[in-house]
């Protein structure tokens, strides 16, 4: 599944310890604050290793994300918005992460923009509960639908770079 | 001035309207051939009767007390290509109240499936389906909620209308439907249930829409859908062959009638106590194989309601005097439930076999959707924790925001 860049970029995302979800009160907090910590630790080693790809940021109570993701294809950038929610059943199941503009453009999209990850994505978050974090998912889970369906996308003419569109 | 981004918003929303315009053209027109509502079920043979052939299974011998289906109140959430068509079948056997739940809206993509109509594209599902149920059967009380239950805001008041929104307000609902595409779904509904002690069935069509399958879960009776990996029909379809490129799902309105006929008769089966309530129920497509089993939930389940639940009926169980039954059940165990770090994707058969400990024999045809592997056998923890920082979130969210 994971290349060799990925499952490196992986394993350098610090672990989370705290296995609680939105609805648990103070202990949430404490979960909200290990999952600031890995996905700074996470963007600051992108930016090192010149890979830095996307931004996130939530609301207060951290139920609902969102920032942007972009993609370098022929040199150019691609920028799209993220979004997700924070599911009642976090961590045990993974945020469902949707890119709303692309909504219609892909078959490998549910209703709202909504991407459609690997087969094997679900039983490695299921492994990995409650270690695995927004971090992860980033790395294992929209990093890798970006690189196959964006180059995919601009070669049938259906996403354009921003300086060409309404020429 | 507007922006285009606002126009195209109020082009939507006067397509919507024009919709329901439509949609109650429509309605006034059938409602001129509707019934009025019926007080009492009666069992007479005439051709004006709508619960005769219902009532003949009284007769028959079949069902004991059939217009007892009026006291029961059934929630169905997702109300797609399997959903719809159980409020479908609940509606025409008369039950006393259905609530729908869904957050969709009805596409012209959806009607490879059956119930929804092309006149109701752009309606939400739950409106959609409210207004046709309502005109096949007056009779029955409808509650309608057009949101996604997985956000903690709907959560709260999904659980909050399990437990009162019963046929008597206040009571809570007599059982809940599974008719949902996706796991998250499921979890969440899993545990709603296992808060309440709600009893509840799922069930499910895969991605290849080649199988099926219906489960009851009895909390801290039966196994709940957190207690191991999502059980799976195997299709007897080979992976390697089965070409996804360019797709996510497929679906077939045979295989979610199928599914849908074994939910609703499992339903009426459990409501009316008649035949035998089946734990496990699937299908396989390719081989017209229907694979059954029961299994006991895991003491070391992950979700503490259902550990909490399993207790509750131990005791329960402890004070019942026994029955001589003979029990062919098999229990899940788990060794242990640290899940460790596995970067590896393909579930190899020495990987199945080492899998968190023991695994139930499951009956052929039947598979986990995937293996959790024990802590000793893996791969170490490569990664750190996170460390103990003493900044606040407040901290790390502007530190965050600055990056």
């Amino acid at each position: 599944m994971a290349d060799e860049a990925t499952r490196k970029a992986v394993s350098e995302i610090p672990l989370l310890k705290t296995n609680s979800g939105p609805r648990d009160k103070e202990l949430w907090v404490q979960r909200l604050r290990e999952e600031y910590l890995a996905l700074i630790k996470y963007v600051e080693n992108n930016k090192a290793a010149d890979n830095d790809w996307f931004r996130l940021e939530s609301n207060k109570e951290g139920t609902r994300w969102f920032g942007k993701c972009w993609y370098i294809h022929d040199l150019l950038k691609y920028e799209f918005e993220v979004e997700f929610d924070i599911p009642v059943t976090y961590p045990a199941t993974a945020p469902e992460v949707a890119i709303p503009e692309l909504d219609g453009k892909t078959a490998k999209m549910y209703r709202g923009g909504r991407i459609c990850l690997t087969d094997h994505f679900k039983p490695l978050w299921a492994r990995n509960v409650p270690k695995f974090g927004l971090a992860h998912l980033m790395a294992l889970g929209l990093g890798p639908w970006l690189a196959v369906e964006i180059p995919d996308l601009i070669s049938k003419g259906l996403i354009e770079h921003k300086d060409q569109q309404g020429s | 001035m507007s922006t285009v981004e606002e126009l195209k918003l109020r082009v939507r929303e006067l397509e919507n309207e024009l919709i329901k315009c439509k949609q109650k053209s429509c309605n006034t027109a059938y409602q001129a051939s509707s019934r009025p509502k019926i007080a009492q079920m009666s069992s007479e043979v005439v051709d004006s009767n709508p619960y005769s052939r219902l009532m003949a299974l009284k007769r028959m011998g079949i069902v004991e007390d059939y217009e007892k289906i009026r006291t029961y109140a059934v929630a169905v959430v997702g109300v797609g290509g399997v959903g719809s068509v159980t409020a479908e079948m609940l509606t025409r056997c008369g039950i006393g109240k259905l609530l729908l739940f869904d957050y969709d809206k009805v596409e012209l993509a959806n009607m490879n499936r059956l119930f929804f109509q092309p006149h109701q594209a752009g309606l939400s599902k739950v409106e959609a389906a409210e207004n046709t149920l309502r005109n096949i059967n007056p009779d029955v009380t409808f509650e309608v909620h057009n949101y996604n239950i997985t956000t903690v805001d709907n959560f709260t008041h999904f659980m909050d209308r399990i437990s009162n929104g019963g046929l008597q307000q206040g009571k809570p609902v007599d059982l809940v439907l599974s008719c949902v595409d996706n796991f998250e779904a499921r979890m969440a509904i899993n545990t709603a249930c296992n808060e309440l002690g709600q009893i509840w069935m799922e069930s499910g069509v895969s991605e290849n829409a080649m199988s099926g399958h219906i489960q009851l879960i009895s909390p801290g009776e039966t196994a709940c859908f957190a207690c191991a990996p999502p059980l799976v029909v195997a299709a007897n379809i080979d992976e390697k062959t089965l070409k996804k490129d360019g797709v996510c799902a497929a679906s077939l309105p045979t295989t979610m009638g199928v599914v849908a006929g074994m939910l609703v008769q499992n339903v009426l089966k459990f409501l009316l106590g008649f035949g035998t309530v089946s734990h496990y129920l699937g299908y396989n497509a390719m081989q017209d194989f229907f694979p059954t089993m029961s299994m006991k939930p895991n003491p070391q389940c992950s979700d503490a309601h259902c550990r909490g639940q399993q207790q509750e009926y131990q005791k329960k169980e402890a004070l019942r005097p026994r029955e001589e039954v003979a029990e062919t059940e098999e229990e899940v165990l788990h060794e242990d439930n640290e899940w460790g770090i596995e970067l590896v994707s393909e579930v190899t058969e020495e990987e199945l076999q080492s899998a968190s400990g023991p695994m139930p024999a499951l009956p052929e045809g039947i598979t986990f959707s995937y293996a959790l592997p024990s802590e000793s056998g893996d791969s170490a923890s490569a990664a750190p924790t996170v460390g103990e920082e003493d900044l606040s979130l407040e901290e790390l969210m502007a530190q965050m925001k600055k990056i």
